[in-house]
């Protein structure tokens, strides 16, 4: 730091002058013209901004010159420091002579200074008295001009060296010489050096000590504080450390370093040295190890991180092996050149059979390897694909039943891209071919039943095709045989209608009378043919209503009349038969629409009934209304003969009559009441019948009151 | 122009269309016997024939005819305004429905139906002629036979 000589002397005015003061009394009160030396230089340091510079001072006469202080210089500088006045051509000889300073402007000389490199000048010591100078005071300098300063304590070291060089021997001033010699090699040492006494109070230190142990005046509290910590600390270690070392003590010491507040780990080794006059010193050096203990400490730290990381490893390499051990495909992984790595224990037992000595499992062992090495050879050349699927017939290595498994590959790289490891998984295929199979058979099994499904509907819609021909040619049977029937039955009235002609003309003795036994005789043929031409009008009546042409005629009209002209009908029979026949009408019997004609061929056919099978007593004839229903109903009651449950369906049969012999007496086709159930039916109405053995039958004919077309 | 023979005739002449010969026959005897005169006819053809020839007092027509059935004869008597005026009386051995319908269109005045007894055949007769009397002729559609033949067990 270079200051302006003015700007220094203007501010530090009244200091200046207190300091200039302080050195006064210093040197008056010292002996010691290298103590003197060395203060003087300090306070120009300190004062004058000097950077370098060098005291020199010279016995009287001739002779070397001995460098007593310096400051700033170089230990090196100071060593081969060498001129003796008696070499007079000299610059700095000739400087000396002179009373006024001498600049030198840096620029290279052919001559050793201590102060190398840069400007200086060379200020003669001597008093205002003094004939000759006693030194020379070398101080840098930014320009020609000196510093009052310099000059100042030029004058004041000359009058001391005046007042000292009566005194003082060159002996000592030597000594003094070697011992600032000294000094400068105990600064030059790095580490801080410090001689105490046994109490730890500091009596010598070098400059990097000083930093540590000795707050300079201007210093900042925090420095101050932190040096008096320091000092503290010091003393404390020296004062266990002496306890137990007699000789040489070494250990650690904790300081602060005042200017950044960082802690500082010293190593301190301090040894005892005895003097005779002053007694016992205490030699400590201080090595630095802030720096190797953080070095050590973060080795430690990576040397514990390695070893987490370790057991890190370690733990997940167990639990990949305890993961691929425990998946039950065989896993496999092998190097590039085939040689398997690693295997689970699955995958052991196909290529590896330890502790069997069995030659076929060996061979089945070796087999199964050759056959994976093929398929991994086969992995490595299709270097392009990541995965890699295939088929590998493997044995299983201790029955040798065939193992056909899947074999899945996949690469690892390196992270430059080479391939490291081919990792296979293979998957027992056994199962899978087997339920291919079944599958395979079951899909079989579902196509024949399609089929046989195929075939059956085939069959049934053959059938059904069958059955609706049948059906056609059925009804066009059942046509052709009404058709057939009608004809016939016309067929028969014919030759029928002239039998019964001729009959009836010899009866009526058209051509002339005929005896009794003939007429007896004509009788039954007449009978007879009346009878056979009931039976075909009968026939013909069913197949006209099985034909369906015999359609409903719906008209209105009244039962009472109805009853009226059945009686008409029937009078000659009822007549002949000695019976009651009454009919009644119950209240509410309305007006009927029906078909008129069929209503009244089965009342005359119910009535006609009752009256054959009637021997004695009444026949009643009974209407009435069930408005609830709308229903008709008309019953004809008598006292005959009955008919027994068990008959009593058997009698709506077709030709059917309880007494089949054709002596019966009763006559009648037998038709009569099947033809009279078919009528009902297509009024859309019933006939019941209530019979009790031996004491008359009730046949009740139920009919809507309005009939519907069907 | 109406043959001078109607009016002399004493009885009344019956026309008996039947192919069946027996039949026939039966019926002439039978009508013969219960005192009219009778003509018979065994087609359509000969039945119009005889009509146009005798013009008798009434017609017994079996509807079931060889060349020509009863029906076209009867249709052709009718639509006649020669012989539009004699009775006809068909006679049908299908008691099926729809043939009275055929031969009240065809213009039957009456019909009955096989095997009709000779004596109710002329019942049957006798009331139509009855009808036809000049002082009668107004009651002609109110004909009717009613079927009282058949029988029922």
């Amino acid at each position: 730091m270079v200051r302006s000589a003015a700007a220094t002397a203007v501010h530090f005015t009244g200091v200046d002058m207190e300091a200039k003061l302080a050195l006064l009394e210093f040197l008056l009160t010292n002996s010691d013209l290298q103590a003197s030396a060395r203060r003087a230089i300090d306070w120009l340091a300190a004062h004058a901004g000097v950077q370098q510079a060098v005291v020199a001072v010279a016995e009287p006469g001739a002779g070397p010159l001995l460098l007593v202080a310096e400051h700033g210089v170089s230990s090196a500088a100071i060593v081969d420091f060498a001129l003796t006045r008696d070499d007079e051509g000299h610059p700095l000889v000739r400087a000396m002579l002179r009373s006024d300073p001498t600049y030198f402007d840096g620029s290279p000389m052919p001559f050793r200074v201590p102060i190398e490199n840069l400007a200086f000048h060379a200020v003669p010591l001597r008093a205002e008295e003094d004939l000759s100078a006693h030194g020379l005071l070398l101080t840098s300098a930014s320009g020609a001009e000196v510093h009052p300063d310099v000059t100042w304590i030029a004058r004041m070291l000359g009058r001391q060296a005046a007042r000292l060089q009566s005194r003082q021997t060159l002996a000592e001033t030597r000594f003094g010489q070697e011992r600032m010699l000294l000094y400068s090699i105990i600064n030059a040492v790095t580490d801080p050096i410090l001689l105490t006494d046994t109490e730890g109070k500091l009596i010598i230190a070098n400059s990097h000590a000083e930093k540590l142990f000795a707050a300079p005046e201007e210093a900042s509290e925090g420095w101050r504080r932190a040096a008096a910590l320091n000092n503290m600390l010091f003393s404390a270690a020296l004062s266990t450390s002496a306890v137990g070392m007699s000789e040489m003590s070494r250990r650690e010491l904790l300081l602060v370093d005042p200017l950044e507040g960082s802690d500082l780990l010293f190593e301190l080794l301090s040894s005892r040295a005895k003097d005779e006059r002053q007694g016992t010193y205490v030699v400590s050096i201080l090595r630095n190890v802030t720096d190797l203990a953080r070095a050590k400490e973060e080795i430690e730290e990576s040397y514990r991180t390695l070893r987490v990381a370790q057991a890190e490893v370690r733990d997940e390499r167990h639990r990949l092996d305890l993961i691929i051990d425990s998946v039950a495909d065989p896993i496999l992984v092998t190097d590039q050149e085939g040689d398997i790595v690693l295997m689970n224990t699955p995958a052991e037992r196909l290529f590896n059979a330890p502790g069997i000595d069995d030659e076929g499992t060996l061979r089945r062992v070796r087999a199964n390897g050759a056959n994976l090495t093929s398929f991994v050879s086969n992995v490595l050349t299709r270097s392009g694909e990541q995965r890699y699927r295939g088929e590998i017939q493997l044995g299983d290595p201790m029955t040798g039943r065939p193992l056909p498994v899947e074999a899945v590959a996949g690469t690892i790289l390196s992270e430059q891209g080479e391939l490291m490891w081919v990792v296979t998984i293979l998957h027992d295929l056994t199962e899978a071919i087997e339920k291919a199979r079944l599958y395979e058979q079951l899909k079989q099994a579902s196509v024949e039943l399609e089929r046989k499904v195929q075939e059956a509907t085939a069959e049934l819609a053959d059938q059904n095709e069958l059955l609706r021909r049948q059906h056609i040619a059925l009804e066009q049977a059942s046509a052709l045989k009404s058709q057939f029937l009608a004809n016939m039955s016309h067929e028969f009235r014919t030759p029928l209608n002239a039998i019964l002609g001729y009959t009836h003309m010899l009866l009526n003795n058209v051509t002339g009378p005929v005896s009794d036994p003939q007429r007896k005789s004509l009788t039954r043929i007449d009978s007879n043919s009346r009878h056979l031409l009931a039976l075909i009008n009968d026939i013909l009546d069913i197949t006209r209503i099985e034909a369906g042409r015999m359609p409903l005629n719906a008209t209105s009209f009244g039962i009472g009349e109805l009853f009226d002209e059945v009686q008409a009908e029937l009078e000659p029979i009822i007549k002949r038969s000695n019976l009651a026949v009454t009919t009644k009408m119950r209240a509410g019997v309305p007006t009927v629409r029906s078909d008129r004609q069929k209503v009244k061929q089965i009342m005359l056919n119910l009535l006609s009934n009752a009256l054959k099978f009637t021997p004695a007593g009444s026949v009643t004839m009974t209407a009435s209304y069930d408005s609830k229903q709308k229903e008709i109903a008309i019953a004809v009651k008598d006292t005959g003969v009955g008919i027994p449950v068990e008959d009593q369906v058997k009698v709506f049969e077709d030709f059917r009559q309880l007494d089949s012999s054709p002596a019966r007496g009763y006559g009648g086709t037998g038709l009569g009441l099947s033809i009279c159930r078919r009528l009902a039916h297509i009024l859309g109405g019933s006939i019941e019948l209530e019979s009790t053995a031996g004491k008359g039958s009730t046949f009740t004919l139920r009919l809507p009151a309005k009939a519907r077309k069907r | 122009m109406k043959p001078a023979s109607t009016t002399a005739r004493e009885q009344p002449l019956v026309l008996v269309v039947e192919d069946y010969q027996d039949a026939r026959e039966m019926y002439a005897a039978y009508l013969q016997f219960s005192g009219f005169e009778v003509a018979e006819a065994g087609n359509g053809i000969e039945a119009i024939d005889k009509t146009h020839e005798l013009m008798p007092d009434i017609v017994l027509m079996d509807l079931a005819l060889p060349r020509m059935d009863g029906w076209e004869a009867t249709k052709r008597l009718k639509s006649d305004p020669r012989t539009r005026h004699i009775p006809i009386v068909a006679l049908t051995g299908h008691a099926l429905a729809g043939h009275a319908e055929g031969a009240r269109e065809a213009g039957c005045d009456a019909f009955v139906t096989k095997p009709c007894l000779p004596d109710a055949l002329v019942t049957e007769i006798k009331r139509l002629l009855d009808l036809h009397r000049p002082n009668a002729e107004n009651a002609k559609d109110g004909a009717r036979t009613p079927k009282a033949s058949k029988k029922r067990s």
